[in-house]
């Protein structure tokens, strides 16, 4: 689809918009609706539109397999990580009032890395399954 | 929603059938809105909409875009179809009904996340507190299925074998 200027052209200026707002629904998921769930997803269909209009290898120089992988597993990790290290401040699985001083602050701190963690996985998932679907044809076509 | 869901199961060219499941999403997602629930919407639109759509429209382009008819008779899956209906209706006639302050589900946990959820998370959006902290667990365990589920598609359909039997080829 390389060759649609319009599409080039419409996909270039709306993809920085997607980004941030991608970004804005992770980090503002406390304030309004929104979360990892959604910002990743949003993040993953952002990527998407761009290697549909300018190619799977263009996508992967900008994101490659190898990174994907580590991404799955690191927002997981972040996840689990975050309820070890409360563990190791003295608190439950997952109890984030024990991370400052103030417990609500470390409510806030708490939400906003595990919400972090989830919108690595799910946006790093997303664009995975589509380079396997995407890639998968090319390979046989070959 | 009836008329596109009609549609889908009359219709048997399955790119028109991918592009109706997107727009069953959508309304969908419309409903999910009226109901106030914005985040579920937001979370309908992005993947009923959005990624599904891609998804399946990938899979047709690595397989075929028409259905086959159906060469069986259709009386065993009409009765299996009525059966399951009828049990799901006659189960929907014991829920509560709808908006009533009384039911289970609003007396049980549901006022104290409401009335305390602000002071001690001291997060705005209600939805956000119970679902990252109030159930995190829940939500880790969600996590860790959208993992599962990644990486069982990537060992499935990912190339990573063939391009092994492939330089196995060449040193032999």
């Amino acid at each position: 689809m390389r060759s649609y200027f319009v599409l080039r052209v419409v996909a270039k200026v709306l993809l920085p918009f997607i980004i941030i707002f991608a970004l804005y629904v992770q980090f503002h998921g406390d304030f309004g609706p929104g979360g990892g769930f959604q910002a990743g997803v949003i993040f993953a269909s952002g990527f998407i539109l761009y290697s549909l209009i300018f190619g799977l290898d263009a996508a992967g120089a900008v994101m490659s397999r190898g990174i994907l992988r580590f991404a799955i597993a690191l927002g997981l990790l972040l996840y689990a990580g975050v309820g070890v290290y409360n563990m190791l401040l003295g608190g439950n699985y997952l109890e984030y009032g024990v991370m400052a001083a103030d417990p609500a602050t470390g409510q806030h701190i708490g939400i906003l890395v595990i919400e972090a963690g989830v919108g690595i996985t799910v946006a790093s998932v997303m664009i995975a399954v589509f380079f396997t679907f995407a890639g998968r044809g090319k390979a046989d076509r070959r | 929603m009836a008329l596109t869901t009609l549609a889908i199961v009359r219709i048997r060219n399955l790119y028109a059938v991918v592009m109706l499941a997107s727009i069953y999403s959508l309304l969908a997602a419309s409903i999910f809105v009226v109901l106030d629930a914005v985040d579920v919407a937001f979370t309908e639109a992005a993947v009923g909409a959005g990624i599904s759509t891609v998804l399946a429209l990938g899979t047709l382009a690595l397989t075929t875009g028409r259905e086959k008819p159906p060469g069986h008779t259709k009386i065993i899956p009409l009765a299996v179809v009525i059966i399951t209906g009828g049990a799901l209706i006659y189960g929907t006639l014991d829920l509560a009904p709808f908006g009533d302050p009384k039911s289970p589900s609003q007396t049980h946990v549901a006022p104290v996340y409401l009335s305390e959820g602000q002071e001690k998370t001291t997060v705005p959006n209600i939805v956000t507190a119970v679902l990252a902290s109030y159930r995190g667990f829940d939500t880790l365990g969600e996590v860790a299925v959208v993992f599962t589920a990644g990486i069982g598609v990537m060992l499935i359909l990912g190339n990573w074998r063939r391009r092994r039997r492939d330089e196995d080829d060449r040193h032999a």
